[in-house]
C-alpha cells in the first residue's frame, strides 16, 4: 500500500488519479497524453492477443465456466492487464502498477479503435471481444466496487432501500420466474430506466412502474453490457468519421492497417514438409483435408482451369503452405492453365512470374504467408466470377447448403453448420465442417488458419501433410518503420520485421 | 347525412372549417412544445388528403399563420401528423441523402374496433354501436393506466379518430424522445392478444401473472358482466357459446356443456366456469387460467403494433375531419369517459350550422367588451369555435396544452435549481 500511494505521488496528478480511479471503464474519455511509437505498437499488439485469446477460448469453452475464467486469468496478467482488484494493492509490486496497467488498458482499447472502425466486420468483431472481455472483468466485482462503477458511469441505476424491497416484494416475485422472495430478500435491486432494458419490457419479464424496471444484482449485468455494446458501437462509428485524418499520418498507418488484419500465431510460412506432398496427391487431398475453401479454389481450377488474381495468391499460398516447392507449384499450374485458354508460352510470361513471387524468388524476394482465415474472411471479398474467400462467409447460404449436400455432408450436419453461419460464426461453421467430413465429435482445435486445418487433417488420418514441425512466430514488438531505418529497442529481428512490412505491401499489391 | 352527400358538402363546409373553426392557436401551442427546441415546429411533417384523394406528403410551415394559410388554401379533406425531422421536411430533396432523418414523435396507439370482429355480435366492420363501444372505453383506461403507472408517462392525448376507434398521443418528452426499439418494446408490453384468424386461444397466460396483467384484470372485471354477458351475450346463444368453450381445455368443456343443459342463466354459467378454473388451479400442477383468457380475449385493448413502432409514422391529426361520416377528431375527457357517447360527438356540418344561428345574448355581450379591442374583429372570428358544440372539445384540448406546459415548467425550474440558479 505504501509503495502503491509513493508511485500515485510520483505519477499522477488528481486528473490522472481520476481517470484510473477504477480498474474497469467504459472507455468514455480518450486518452491525452503523448506516447512513444513502440509504447503505441507494444499496447495495440498486446491488447489484440488478448482479444484474440478472448475470442478463441470463447470458441472452445462457455463464456462463464471455470476453465474459460482460469485461461483468461492467465493470459491477463501475463499481458499485464489490470483484472483483479484489490490483489494487487496488498501485495508488493513487481512488474508494472496497477495504475501502469490500468493506462495500458485505456490506451490499448483506444488505438485498436482505430485500427477497427473501418469496417462493419471489424467493427462487429471488436465488439464483440471487448465485450466478452468486460463480462469477464465485471463478472467478479464485488457489490461496493459495481456502485462506484455506476457512479463513475453516471449510470442511473440506483439500488432500491430495503424498505422499497418489502413494499414491493409480491409484485416483483410475481414479474419474473426467476425472481423468489430469497432473492429479494439477499440481492440487491436496481432501478433502471425501462429504456436501458428493453428487452426485459418487451417480454414483459420484469416489474415497471413509473418509467422503471426493478433488476436484481444478477441482470444488471446484461444491462450494463447493452450499455457498453451501444457506446462502443456509437463510438467507432464516429471514430470511422475522423479516421482519413489519424490514417494521413505515415507513421501510424502502416501499423493500423497490419493490426486490422494481424494474425498473431503460427503463420506457417515455414515448412518442414517441404516437398512431401506429390503432384499427384492434391486432388484426393483436396477431398480429404482442405478446408472448404480451398476445395472450392481446386475445384474452380480443375473446372475452368484457370482463377484470377484473388484465387490464385489464397490458393497459391496455400499449396506453399502445405509443402509444394517452386517447381511443383509451376508445374501444377502451368498444366492446368495450358489446358484452358492459355498456351505454355503465355504461361511463363504472364503467370509464372507471380507464382515465383509468392515464393520470394521475384522481385523484393519476399516470402509471402499463407493467408490467415482472418484475412480472408476480411478482406478482399470475391465478386461475380472469383472463387476466393471463405464460403461460409461470401457465400449464399442456399449455394453453400447445395454445395455441402454435394460433398455428402448429413443434413443435420448441413443444418448445425447453417446455424453457425447465421450466427456469423464463420470459423467455427468450418470446424464444424472439419468435424462432419472427419467423423469426430470434437475437432480438439480452434481453427483460424486454413493451413491449420490442413495440418489438423493430416494428423487426424496420418497422412504426408502431418508430423510437421512449424515454427512459431510470436511477433511481439513489430517494426513501424521500414527495414532499411534503425530499428529501436525490443524491435523483431531484421527478417521478421522485413516480413511483416512485406506482408503489408504484399496486401497493397493485391487489391 | 349520407356518404355521398357529406361528399358533395365537403367542399364548402371545409373552407368554413379552416377559417372560423379549426383551433389553430391551440393546435401551433401543441406542437410548439413551448419553443424549447429550436424549429421543432418548422421541422415537423404534415401530410394531406386534397379533394379527389390526392394525398401530399413532407409538408412543413414556419409559423401558425403559415399554417393558417396553407390549410385555408388547400382545404385539405384529411390530415395527418407525421414526425419531427432533422430538417425542414419542405426541403428534404435539397438535403444530401441519407442525412434527413426523423428524430422524435409522440408515442401513438391506434385501437381499431374492426380489429375485435371476432369477439362482438353487435356490430361488423366499420361499424359501431353504443353495446361495442364499451371495447374503447376499456381500452382506454386499461392503457392510460398502464401508460401512466407502468411506464410513467404523464401526458396521454386520448382523441376519438371519427368513426370506429380512438388513438392515443403520449406527449410527454421522454416518449417523443423513444426510438423505435423502444416503442416496439412498449407495444409489445402492452400487447396480451396475439394471434390472427388461424388462432382460436388469443390469450394465453402461464406462471407467474405479471403485475400488469392483473392489474388490467382489475379494469376489465370492472365491465365484463355488463359488456360480454349482458350486452353481448356470450354465453347465451349456442353459436356464442361453442366459441367461448373452443377456448376451454377438454375435460371442463365436456363438463360445462353439460351444465349449461340444465343453467340458462349467463351470470350463472360464468359463476360456475370461474368457479371450474380456480378449482383447477388448486388440484392441477401448473397454473389455468383460463376464465381470465376468456375475459381478456373479448376486451383485452387490440393494437396495431405497427402503428406504435415508427418514428416517421403518420397518423391522423386531432381535429380532423373523417370524410366518411364528417365527426371531428375530438379528444375525449377521461374524466367522462364512460359518458363518451361517439355518435355525440359533433360533426362538421353540425358545427357549421351552428355558426349561422344568430347570437345569444350572452355572447352579444361579450363581443360588446371585446369590441374596443383593437383585433376585436380578429378575435371574434377565432373564436367563433365557441358558439359551437366544438367548444368543449376546444376547452378540453385547452386544458391538457395547460398541463404540459406545468410540467415544462416544473421542469425548468428543476433544472436550474440543480444548476444553482437562482
Amino acid at each position: 500500500m505504501q509503495f502503491y500511494s509513493r508511485r500515485k505521488k510520483l505519477i499522477g496528478n488528481s486528473q490522472t488519479e481520476q481517470l484510473y480511479g477504477h480498474c474497469l471503464q467504459f472507455y468514455g474519455q480518450p486518452p491525452i497524453e503523448n506516447i512513444s511509437l513502440s509504447e503505441f505498437e507494444t499496447f495495440a499488439v498486446d491488447r489484440l492477443k488478448l482479444l484474440k485469446t478472448v475470442e478463441n477460448l470463447g470458441v472452445s469453452y462457455v463464456k462463464t465456466s471455470e476453465q474459460y475464467t482460469k485461461k483468461l486469468d492467465v493470459e491477463f496478467s501475463n499481458l499485464n492487464f489490470p483484472y483483479k482488484i484489490e490483489a494487487d494493492d496488498r501485495k508488493p509490486q513487481t512488474g508494472p502498477s496497477e495504475y501502469e496497467k490500468r493506462r495500458k488498458d485505456h490506451i490499448s482499447h483506444f488505438i485498436l479503435r482505430l485500427a477497427y472502425c473501418q469496417t462493419e466486420d471489424l467493427r462487429r468483431w471488436f465488439i464483440q471481444q471487448e465485450i466478452d472481455l468486460f463480462r469477464y472483468r465485471f463478472k467478479d466485482l464485488p457489490s461496493k466496487n459495481i456502485t462506484e462503477f455506476l457512479q463513475y458511469n453516471n449510470l442511473h441505476y440506483h439500488t432500491i432501500s430495503v424498505d422499497e424491497k418489502t413494499n414491493l416484494m409480491e409484485k416483483l416475485i410475481k414479474s419474473s420466474f426467476a425472481v423468489s422472495g430469497s432473492t429479494v430478500d439477499c440481492q440487491d435491486f436496481y432501478k433502471v430506466p425501462f429504456q436501458d432494458a428493453l428487452d426485459l419490457v418487451r417480454t414483459r419479464k420484469v416489474y415497471l412502474k413509473g418509467g422503471y424496471v426493478y433488476i436484481p444484482h444478477q441482470d444488471v449485468v446484461t444491462i450494463i453490457l447493452n450499455d457498453f455494446r451501444t457506446r462502443l458501437s456509437k463510438a467507432l462509428a464516429l471514430t470511422a468519421r475522423s479516421l482519413p485524418a489519424v490514417q494521413s499520418d505515415e507513421r501510424l498507418q502502416p501499423l493500423l492497417n497490419h493490426l486490422s488484419h494481424a494474425y498473431v500465431g503460427q503463420d506457417y510460412s515455414i515448412q518442414k514438409s517441404i516437398g512431401k506432398i506429390s503432384l499427384e496427391q492434391i486432388d484426393p487431398l483436396s477431398a480429404k483435408s482442405y478446408p472448404l475453401c480451398m476445395r472450392q479454389l481446386h475445384r474452380g481450377l480443375r473446372d475452368s482451369h484457370h482463377l484470377r488474381h484473388g484465387g490464385r495468391m489464397q490458393y497459391g499460398l496455400f499449396l506453399k503452405g502445405i509443402g509444394l516447392t517452386l517447381d511443383q507449384a509451376l508445374q501444377f499450374w502451368r498444366s492446368e492453365f495450358v489446358k484452358g485458354k492459355v498456351d505454355a508460352d503465355k504461361f511463363d510470361k504472364a503467370y509464372a512470374y507471380s507464382i515465383r513471387h509468392m515464393f520470394g524468388k521475384e522481385g523484393k524476394r519476399t516470402d509471402y504467408t499463407p493467408y490467415s482465415c482472418m484475412k480472408v474472411i476480411l478482406s478482399n471479398p470475391p465478386s461475380q466470377g472469383d472463387q476466393h474467400g471463405c464460403p461460409f462467409r461470401h457465400s449464399d447460404p442456399e449455394l453453400l447448403k447445395q454445395k455441402l449436400q454435394s460433398y455428402k455432408v448429413s443434413p443435420s450436419g448441413i443444418s448445425q453448420i447453417l446455424e453457425l453461419v447465421k450466427g456469423m460464426h464463420y470459423q467455427l461453421a468450418c470446424q464444424k465442417y472439419f468435424e462432419l467430413t472427419h467423423s469426430i465429435e470434437d475437432s480438439g482445435f480452434s481453427l483460424n488458419h486454413p493451413n491449420q486445418y490442413f495440418m489438423e487433417s493430416q494428423k487426424l488420418l496420418g497422412g504426408p501433410g502431418a508430423g510437421v514441425k512449424v515454427e512459431v512466430k510470436r511477433e511481439d514488438n513489430p517494426a513501424t518503420k521500414p527495414p532499411h531505418q534503425t530499428s529501436g529497442p525490443g524491435n523483431l529481428p531484421q527478417e521478421v520485421a522485413a516480413e511483416i512490412t512485406e506482408d503489408l505491401d504484399s496486401f497493397f499489391q493485391d487489391a | 347525412m349520407s356518404d355521398k352527400e357529406l361528399r358533395a358538402s365537403l367542399p364548402d363546409l371545409l373552407p368554413l372549417y379552416y377559417h372560423r373553426l379549426f383551433p389553430f392557436s391551440q393546435y401551433h401551442r401543441w406542437l410548439n412544445y413551448g419553443g424549447v427546441t429550436k424549429n421543432y415546429f418548422q421541422n415537423r411533417e404534415f401530410s394531406f388528403t386534397l379533394k379527389d384523394d390526392i394525398y401530399v406528403r413532407y409538408q412543413s410551415f414556419s409559423t401558425q399563420n403559415e399554417l393558417e394559410k396553407e390549410m385555408q388554401k388547400m382545404n385539405p379533406y384529411k390530415i395527418d401528423i407525421g414526425a419531427v425531422y432533422s430538417h425542414r421536411p419542405n426541403q428534404h430533396n435539397t438535403v444530401k441523402s441519407g442525412s434527413f432523418q426523423a428524430l422524435e414523435k409522440e408515442l401513438v396507439f391506434d385501437i381499431d374496433m374492426t380489429d375485435y370482429d371476432d369477439v362482438r355480435s353487435c356490430c361488423s366492420g366499420a361499424d359501431i354501436c353504443p353495446k361495442c363501444w364499451t371495447l374503447m372505453t376499456i381500452a382506454i383506461r386499461v392503457l392510460d393506466r398502464a401508460l401512466r403507472y407502468d411506464f410513467g408517462f404523464q401526458h396521454c392525448l386520448w382523441v376519438y379518430s371519427g368513426r370506429r376507434g380512438v388513438h392515443c398521443w403520449v406527449c410527454d418528452e421522454a416518449a417523443r424522445k423513444l426510438s423505435v426499439a423502444a416503442r416496439s418494446a412498449v407495444a409489445e408490453y402492452l400487447s396480451l392478444v396475439k394471434g390472427g384468424e388461424e388462432t382460436v386461444r388469443k390469450v394465453v397466460l402461464s406462471d407467474p401473472i405479471h403485475p400488469f396483467i392483473t392489474e388490467s384484470l382489475t379494469v376489465v372485471e370492472r365491465y365484463f358482466p355488463q359488456y360480454a354477458l349482458l350486452g353481448q351475450d356470450i354465453l347465451g346463444s349456442k353459436e356464442a357459446v361453442d366459441k367461448v368453450l373452443a377456448l376451454l381445455p377438454e375435460d371442463v368443456r365436456k363438463k360445462l356443456l353439460q351444465y349449461f343443459q340444465t343453467e340458462r342463466n349467463p351470470e350463472m354459467r360464468w359463476k360456475t366456469l370461474k368457479s371450474m378454473a380456480q378449482d383447477k388451479r388448486t388440484t392441477a400442477k401448473k397454473g389455468h387460467y383460463f376464465e381470465m383468457e376468456i375475459m381478456l380475449q373479448y376486451c383485452y385493448p387490440r393494437l396495431d403494433v405497427n402503428v406504435s413502432k415508427g418514428v416517421n409514422h403518420l397518423l391522423k391529426s386531432p381535429f380532423s375531419v373523417h370524410p366518411k361520416t364528417g365527426r371531428i377528431s375530438v379528444p375525449i375527457d377521461l374524466k367522462e369517459l364512460d359518458r363518451f357517447d361517439p355518435f355525440d360527438v359533433p360533426t362538421i356540418s353540425l358545427i357549421c350550422k351552428e355558426l349561422d344561428q344568430p347570437k345569444t345574448e350572452k355572447e352579444q355581450e361579450d363581443t360588446m367588451e371585446n369590441e374596443n379591442e383593437k383585433e376585436a374583429g380578429e378575435q371574434r372570428k377565432r373564436r367563433d369555435y365557441k358558439r359551437t358544440s366544438l367548444a368543449k372539445y376546444v376547452k378540453l384540448f385547452d386544458k391538457f396544452l395547460e398541463g404540459m406546459a406545468h410540467s415544462r415548467k416544473g421542469e425548468l425550474l428543476k433544472n436550474s435549481d440543480l444548476q444553482k440558479n437562482f
